[in-house]
């Protein structure tokens, strides 16, 4: 429901910066994949529009800018899930889930019964709702990233990061996953970005792909264009050849000499 | 742990939709809260451990006109018992007994505070140098004024108070300057606090006398005059336990670490330095009069996470009163054991929680 526009963005830690004039354009309800090799400074962007690093230009969500508000106030409007995320030792999902509210109450404030509503929903849309009252820590890898998505989720922001999402999932799991997002997608109209390191998945979900080489746009546009074997070859150093699946889909295989 | 069910995704159909969307409407889901069952527990052994702590003690008041005495103050009445008992009562016996539930509250909801804000459970009310800090501050005030004497001294408790905050501040400072996050703040607190034991240690060496008197100190006792420790640690316990009941959802949500937490929209240093800040006064006010009494802010909250569960907002109020009860009952065996001498009240913390906490962690394990 939310368009999202990046203007010039740079960013970077302490005296080091990791990307820099990084402009691109998400419409309402579109998922963005950014790509590039390790190091190229995916998470870092992600992280810079969420203006938990040093950075300058702006981000811009249904044209205005969230780089001056209140960390409240972003937080409404972008929510986020981290590569790795830390669980809380002894909460419950329900419990954990709820935190993603935080936006929406007062500092001090406690959730109300419309809070646990939104949880439930949202436990039930990514079918979590027979964990609801298990401890984090007995939940499976596929289970527990989709109770961090769910977290993001509670949120109720309009733009949704996901920073590599299928970390640690099996391709049947990372399947799901996706599917669940682009489901989200068309169903809520939130406008998704994931940083993925599967070329293959982020052709086969992302509508647009942004590849990031050094910290610089190397490549923009839909996936057929981005994902060529000479873009590739260039960009990651390395042999692939681009396979086609059954309905036409773009796979990127490694060969081997 | 038991390898985790396998999830529900059938791996052709890709989807992690199952047919059935009869389980858990919204309307059956429970955060977790603080039970009234939980609150009666912890009220009723506190209630116990205060009668006990007031009826036992060298002079045999004789319980049923303890009990009678509460009900003649509350209700009017004529008092059983003599002038002097009525003394040993008020003036000794009580005020021991509700200055033991305060400092055992301060150090379980400051241990409780500080091992959410560091995400260690390693984590004790005297991780950032307030003991180190209260320790050389009472050495110094014995080594040079020799007359003080550490049994109840306004200097000394001065001296416990500001020397703790000091640590404590030093570690702030020093962590500040190195980068804000909580590894660097936990290693500033190791240095100050073998930087200013070492100081300790020296101002100990210069006059030896004093080695004894300031050894008690450290093992930790609680002493009254009165009424007036008590007043001393009120207030601050009262400030730091509305603080951190009322943070109680934030220190949850540092759990999943700083970032997460900003992208959230908390600034994770603010609740830090507002829980820490919390938690520091009323340790200080604790040691000052009581001494480095060791353990109870490390186990106490464990044994109520292990017990009832992960969320701060049970964790905070239950450790107020489980702490209470642990220190009463520690003090009556630091009183009865060696009767008429008094053991430490340091000493039986260690030497009655730690058995028992190996106990409960395994008891956990099996389940």
């Amino acid at each position: 429901m939310s368009t999202l526009e990046l203007e010039e963005l740079s960013a970077g830690y302490r005296r080091r910066t990791v990307v820099s004039g990084i402009s691109a354009q998400v419409a309402s309800g579109g998922w963005l994949g950014v790509i590039g090799p390790n190091g190229s400074g995916k998470s870092t962007l992600l992280k810079a529009m969420l203006g938990l690093v040093r950075h300058e230009g702006r981000v811009l969500v249904d044209g205005r800018a969230v780089t001056g508000l209140r960390p409240r106030d972003r937080a409404r409007a972008i929510g986020y899930a981290p590569q790795i995320p830390q669980l809380p030792v002894g909460l419950t999902v329900t419990d954990y889930v709820l935190l993603g509210r935080t936006p929406h109450l007062s500092p001090l404030g406690r959730e109300g019964s419309a809070d646990l509503d939104t949880v439930g929903d949202v436990l039930q849309r990514l079918d979590l709702s027979k964990f609801a009252n298990r401890p984090l820590s007995t939940l499976s890898g596929g289970e527990r990233q989709r109770t961090v998505l769910a977290r993001a989720l509670a949120q109720r922001a309009g733009v949704l990061l996901l920073d590599e999402p299928t970390t640690g999932l099996d391709v049947g799991h990372a399947q799901a996953l996706l599917d669940l997002v682009d489901e989200l997608r068309a169903e809520l109209g939130t406008t998704v970005v994931t940083t993925l390191h599967d070329l293959t998945l982020a052709g086969q979900y992302a509508e647009r792909l942004l590849l990031l080489d050094q910290g610089r746009v190397a490549a923009e546009g839909p996936p057929d264009e981005v994902l060529t074997t000479s873009v590739l070859t260039e960009r990651y150093t390395a042999r692939v050849a681009i396979l086609r699946t059954p309905d036409g889909s773009p796979v990127i295989a490694p060969v081997r000499d | 742990m038991p390898d985790s069910a396998p999830v529900t995704v059938p791996s052709g159909s890709g989807r992690p939709r199952t047919q059935q969307s009869d389980t858990s409407p919204a309307s059956t889901l429970r955060r977790t809260r603080l039970r009234t069952a939980h609150i009666l527990a912890g009220l009723a052994t506190l209630l116990l451990t205060v009668l006990a702590g007031v009826l036992l003690g060298a002079a045999d008041l004789g319980w049923q006109r303890v009990l009678t005495e509460f009900g003649a103050q509350l209700t009017g009445g004529t008092s059983p018992l003599s002038e002097r008992e009525a003394a040993i009562l008020w003036q000794l016996r009580v005020p021991r007994v509700v200055l033991g539930a305060l400092v055992g509250a301060a150090l379980a909801i400051s241990g409780a505070a500080f091992q959410g804000v560091f995400r260690n459970p390693l984590a004790d009310p005297y991780l950032l140098g307030a003991a180190s800090g209260a320790g050389l501050a009472v050495t110094i005030v014995v080594a040079i004024v020799p007359q003080v004497g550490l049994g109840v001294s306004t200097t000394t408790q001065l001296a416990a108070f500001a020397g703790a905050l000091g640590g404590v501040g030093l570690t702030w400072l020093i962590g500040r300057s190195a980068g804000s996050d909580t590894a660097t703040l936990v290693l500033a607190g190791v240095a100050v606090s073998f930087f200013l034991t070492a100081g300790q240690t020296f101002a100990q060496q210069l006059r030896l006398e004093s080695l004894q008197q300031v050894y008690m100190w450290i093992l930790g006792r609680l002493t009254t005059t009165g009424w007036r420790e008590v007043l001393i640690v009120l207030p601050y316990l009262a400030v730091a336990a509305i603080v951190l009941w009322s943070c109680a959802r934030l220190l949850d949500l540092l759990g999943t670490g700083d970032e997460e937490a900003a992208a959230l929209g908390v600034r994770p240093g603010r609740v830090r330095m507002l829980v820490l800040l919390a938690a520091s006064l009323a340790t200080a006010a604790a040691v000052s009069v009581a001494g480095l009494i060791s353990f109870v802010g490390l186990v106490v909250p464990h044994l109520v996470r292990l017990a009832v569960g992960g969320s701060f907002r049970i964790i905070v109020p239950l450790s107020l009163l489980f702490g209470a009860s642990f220190l009463i009952g520690a003090d009556m065996l630091a009183r009865t054991v060696m009767a008429p001498a008094e053991l430490p009240i340091g000493v039986i913390t260690a030497f009655t929680g730690a058995p028992f906490f190996a106990v409960l962690l395994r008891a956990q394990r099996r389940t």
